[in-house]
């Protein structure tokens, strides 16, 4: 299993990294923004994203839209981890694609529960 | 003192505006269209002088403004370069520091984490494997070569706890340290917020003094014009962490809301 991780704070990147440690996921990657994630998703054999929202550059919103727009990437599970937190935003990236959404501050609890489900779902 | 200025300034022009729109009806009446005439350029005299003061009444306040802030004035003539101390970039330095102060601290904090849960970890498994070899004695299962191995074994594991116990409180010592960086940002956060109110002052005393050139100019903002324009509907825009999440409806309160609203579009 082959995560990237997209936050543009190392300390959020490194907090996800070492809960995905715990949770048994260890061969995980960086990227500090979407430009510079969606060319490693079209080059890797990625198997899960966990992405922010809020980043310079090319925001979390914008790499879900990308990824769902990419034939290869289409059926990429997506998680959300991000302290956007309008309604508005949860619902439209839900419409965008994702498959969970967690808000800051989060728990080691809540992101386990909502990788589990995605991996439920996904099979 | 200035509003109070401004307010005898008022007052002036709008006597003599009086008292000569009274002379030049009386000067019509009278068929005196010459004097007519030098009274309605007078009249004109004393509303541009009026205009005048309150143009650099603007000016003066304007000017007041950036000396407070220490914008540098060269950076406002030229726009090119950039030297010297203003307290708005001042302020984005502090917010930077508040960042970088942030990060170390998140960064310190894992990193003692990092090195005292191995340390855990490992006296609670020789821990438990010597719980085991006890039990084992205590049902007289143990032979006496087993014995004097489990001795020794004992007795390394002790010393292992002192060290590892010592070890671990250092850790978790410097860990509350490292919160410290709280009371530091918070201060600095402070005095930013007090910059950005004194900004805002600044600016409601230069509204009001614009206002006031808009009367005499006769200039009014079309309010009603802007107010029924909608602004262009856009996709969300990100807005970092909610302050008062808990007061809007527009926004959820935790994660359990999130989990609400994805299960009612059939998440």
């Amino acid at each position: 299993m082959k995560i990237l991780i997209v936050d543009d704070f190392s300390t959020m990147r490194r907090i996800i990294k070492n809960l995905l440690r715990d949770l048994g996921f260890t061969n995980t990657q960086e990227a500090d923004d979407g430009a510079t994630a969606l060319p490693m998703l079209k080059a890797g054999d990625f198997d899960f994203l966990v992405t922010d929202w809020n980043m310079p550059g090319m925001t979390g919103i914008e790499l879900l839209k990308h990824v769902r727009a990419d034939e290869r990437l289409v059926k990429l599970p997506v998680l959300m981890v991000t302290a956007e937190a309008k309604r508005d935003q949860i619902i439209e990236a839900a419409q965008a694609g994702v498959n969970g959404y967690v808000v800051k501050p989060f728990t080691a609890q809540v992101l386990k529960e909502k990788i589990d489900k995605i991996f439920e779902r996904v099979g | 003192m200035e509003s109070t200025d401004n307010w005898h300034q008022n007052e002036r022009f709008l006597g003599e505006l009086k008292e000569r729109s009274g002379l030049l009806i009386e000067q019509l009446q009278d068929n005196n269209f010459e004097q007519a005439s030098d009274v309605i350029r007078s009249i004109m005299d004393s509303r541009d002088q009026h205009l005048f003061n309150s143009v650099g009444q603007l000016t003066r306040a304007l000017h007041n403004a950036i000396v407070n802030f220490n914008v540098d004035s060269d950076v406002v003539k030229a726009g090119l370069e950039r030297n010297g101390d203003s307290e708005i970039r001042d302020a984005s330095d502090r917010l930077n520091y508040v960042i970088k102060m942030t990060q170390e601290a998140a960064e310190k904090t894992m990193d003692r984490v990092e090195i005292a849960a191995p340390i855990a970890q490992s006296l609670g498994q020789e821990a438990k494997k010597l719980k085991d070899e006890w039990d084992r004695l205590r049902r007289r299962e143990v032979s006496k070569e087993e014995f004097a191995e489990l001795y020794t074994r004992i007795d390394g594991f002790l010393l292992q706890m002192t060290l590892g116990a010592d070890a671990l409180n250092d850790n978790l010592q410097a860990i509350i340290l490292e919160q410290g960086f709280q009371d530091l940002t918070g201060q600095v956060l402070k005095k930013v917020i007090g910059l950005v109110t004194d900004v805002e002052n600044e600016l409601v005393n230069l509204m009001r003094i614009a206002g006031q050139v808009e009367k005499v100019t006769g200039v009014y903002r079309e309010d009603v014009v802007t107010k029924n324009v909608q602004p262009i509907k856009k996709g969300c825009e990100a807005e970092g962490p909610q302050i008062h999440a808990q007061l809007r409806d527009d926004v959820v309160n935790g994660q359990d809301d999130v989990d609400d609203l994805l299960s009612s579009l059939g998440f």
